[in-house]
């Protein structure tokens, strides 16, 4: 236990060390997201996010919102366990035709207003898997989609800062 | 073609292949490690119950539509010597006895068979289809040449919602269906468990959510092209996929990328090794409430996808490895970076790993949960880390190896238990063994390019790329075509193979261990369902 505590300590907080080496710094980011989800979404903002045929490349990154560098959870933002508990979707493609069903249920199994957003070149427009006899394509063509996060796969910052975006767009716009 | 150690074997096992009156011939192969033998359709079944008699392990099984045949290769091997057994069948008659009732690995593979090319295995203990759900129909088969890759849906595409899972019936026992969407951030799949309160009884898998038809977009790709279709089989092995699909590709064209450009992809599929490792051995922790480590593993994985950011060019490596070398290198400033950086993960290492192995209460989840016994593991033919967790020491970079690891010592830990905790343990024995390769990897690295031209396949030509990715073995098969496009590509995950673990190994344990055994498991969706 002393060994934990020890480890814990001298590993202090790394947090802040994220800001050097995102444009606009991390903590920017973050602040303005914090006051998207003030004026929007009373503080928090709950995402869930579906794979809808993904290579499993952007969940990594995804994942890594949550380590102790980008730690998006203290502005407010979490992964929830069910769409109904979800504000915003976070969808990565292509959406195999095999994904189609289950991803429009998961879309209509939220509460509005609901945002959705694509991520990856392949949620975005089907990426390196196009539209085929198995594929839709772009999360687009089967849900509405709210913004679009590029990259294969996007960075934890690239997707902060989608995620960003998405929340002033919305906040722009009356409830 | 190998001869030698590897395929001591071979001409005994020849031998008994004709004392049963099989009609096998040796014939000219994809180029590659494997000796090649061209059967008669009418053995194909009793082929493979004298190899899993002579004690050969069951690989992959892959089609080809030629018209008007189907081209059919099944993968085996022992102790490092690869065999590839052909044969063909008529398109209008695409009938073949099953490997299935000899080697339970070949289930699924060959209902994967079944669904995208409509070879019928007669003797198949299980008719059900498998990676087909409703995007095609019954007696539609993707990979026949005349099925378009750009076919119009109809309409929306029903769910899968009649497929026929096994029931048990009896007081007190119930059903959970979980997925295709899991609570977590992680791939589709869809897994039926029978309970008794809170004991399960049977997990029964149902994949193939994620098909996205990687194998007939392969069809007419130029080598770059499928490189990179190859980095995107499975994300967490853009390394292992494309090193694999470039190695297949390569001798097929006879060309040999340089020294320096092998050494680099051996530092990068270490780089993939310890990244993964690091990520999962956080998980593992966390799926049992200890969130420390995994808030310690997560910090160590961000650093080093930072450092493959900026070295490489890509967090996860993404189109570092492409046909006749490596896009990527290494500067002597970078080299100092990354020889740094990994041993001040060693040392990281050197900290957090006792803390794991002495907290009791971690140990108590993790001691005895999700035993996959050894034997089962043979039999389903489980590879990488899940195989030598249960006692099997199997490793493609020292039993078939290739360069750099024909120039390397390459430790393979064991444990015998077979459960969680010995899963864990290989993988952070991995993690340290893979730091040591990459010490040596770095101090070995040859002068010189890092590419040449890639100068196009003949007619015709095929190849075979084995190596050991940070799951296990990869396979790749690679024919080109008339133009010197690719006509065939089969990406073998070692997913394939290690699925069926996680059903066997759940038996027994309790419905909330599930998340920690999958992740002990760890295979990959999208590299099975293609």
């Amino acid at each position: 236990m002393l060994r934990t505590l020890y480890k814990i300590a001298r590993t202090g907080v790394v947090s802040e060390p994220a800001a050097k080496d995102a444009a606009p710094a991390l903590e920017v980011v973050g602040e303005r997201l914090r006051a998207a989800l003030v004026r929007r979404l009373s503080r928090s903002l709950a995402i869930r996010q579906v794979d809808a045929g993904s290579c499993n490349g952007c969940e990594l990154e995804i994942h890594a919102l949550d380590n102790p560098y980008y730690a998006i959870e203290r502005y407010g933002v979490r992964f929830v366990a069910s769409p109904r508990h979800a504000d915003l979707l976070l969808v990565t493609g292509p959406v195999s035709r095999h994904m189609e069903a289950a991803l429009r249920a998961v879309y209509e199994a939220m509460p509005e207003p609901r945002l959705v957003i694509a991520v990856g070149d392949c949620g975005a427009d089907g990426g390196e898997f196009g539209v085929s006899y198995a594929s839709c394509g772009g999360v687009a063509s089967v849900i509405p989609v709210d913004g679009v996060v590029r990259g294969c796969p996007p960075t934890p910052a690239e997707l902060m800062r989608g995620i960003l975006e998405v929340l002033e767009i919305a906040a722009g716009q009356p409830k | 073609m190998s001869t030698g150690g590897a395929f001591a074997w071979f001409e005994a096992f020849l031998a008994d292949c004709r004392g049963e009156n099989l009609l096998v011939e040796e014939v000219a192969g994809p180029a590659g490690p494997a000796r090649c033998l061209r059967l008669d359709p009418e053995d194909w079944g009793a082929f493979a119950r004298l190899a899993a008699r002579t004690g050969l392990r069951w690989c992959a099984v892959w089609g080809e539509h030629r018209p008007p045949r189907i081209v059919v290769s099944a993968c085996l091997e022992r102790a490092g010597g690869y065999l590839l057994a052909r044969t063909a069948v008529e398109e209008a008659t695409p009938v073949l006895p099953s490997h299935t009732p000899h080697y339970p690995a070949a289930d699924r593979p060959e209902r994967h068979l079944q669904d995208l090319l409509g070879v019928v295995f007669t003797d198949h203990p299980d008719a059900r289809r498998w990676v087909r759900h409703r995007a095609w129909g019954e007696s539609e088969f993707p990979l026949r040449r005349d099925f378009p890759l750009r076919r119009e849906a109809p309409g929306p595409t029903p769910p899968d919602a009649d497929y026929p899972f096994l029931r048990t019936e009896g007081a007190g026992v119930y059903e959970i269906p979980v997925g295709p969407v899991h609570a977590g951030i992680i791939e589709p799949g869809h897994f039926r468990f029978q309970a008794i309160g809170e004991a399960v009884l049977n997990l029964e898998e149902r994949l193939g959510y994620t098909h996205k038809g990687i194998e007939k977009l392969a069809e007419g790709r130029d080598a770059e092209g499928l490189a990179r279709l190859a980095g995107r089989v499975s994300g967490d092995s853009t390394v292992g996929h494309t090193w694999a699909a470039c190695q297949a590709m390569e001798r097929a064209a006879q060309l040999e990328p340089p020294p320096r450009a092998l050494a680099l992809r051996g530092l990068l599929a270490k780089r993939e090794r310890i990244a993964n490792h690091l990520g999962d051995v956080g998980a593992i922790c966390n799926d049992v409430g200890f969130a420390f480590a995994w808030f310690q593993f997560s910090r160590l994985r961000e650093r080093w996808q930072r450092d493959n950011a900026r070295v490489f060019g890509h967090r996860l490596l993404r189109g570092a490895v492409v046909p006749g070398g490596t896009a990527v290198d290494v500067s002597p400033q970078e080299h100092r970076e990354l020889a740094g950086a990994a041993a001040a993960l060693a040392h990281e290492l050197d900290e957090l790993v006792p803390i794991l192995e002495e907290n009791a209460s971690l140990q108590d989840r993790l001691v005895g949960t999700g035993v996959l016994p050894r034997e089962t593991a043979e039999r389903l033919g489980t590879l990488g880390y899940v195989a030598r967790a249960s006692g099997i020491d199997r490793d493609v970079r020292r039993d078939a190896p290739y360069f750099p690891y024909d120039r390397l010592e390459v430790r393979v830990p064991v444990r015998a238990a077979g459960d969680v905790a010995a899963r864990l343990a290989v993988r952070i024995e991995e993690l340290r063994i893979g730091l040591e390769l990459h010490a040596r990897l770095l101090d070995m690295l040859p002068g010189g390019a890092v590419r040449v031209p890639w100068r196009g396949a003949a007619p015709g030509a095929e190849g075979l790329g084995i190596v050991e990715g940070w799951r296990g073995e990869i396979l790749a098969f690679v024919r080109f075509g008339p133009r010197g496009e690719v006509a065939r590509y089969y990406p073998r995950d070692p997913s394939w193979l290690n699925w069926p673990a996680l059903e066997v190994l759940i038996d027994g344990n309790i419905v909330p261990d599930f998340p920690v055994c999958n992740k002990s498991v760890n295979a990959s969706y999208s590299g099975h369902d293609l």
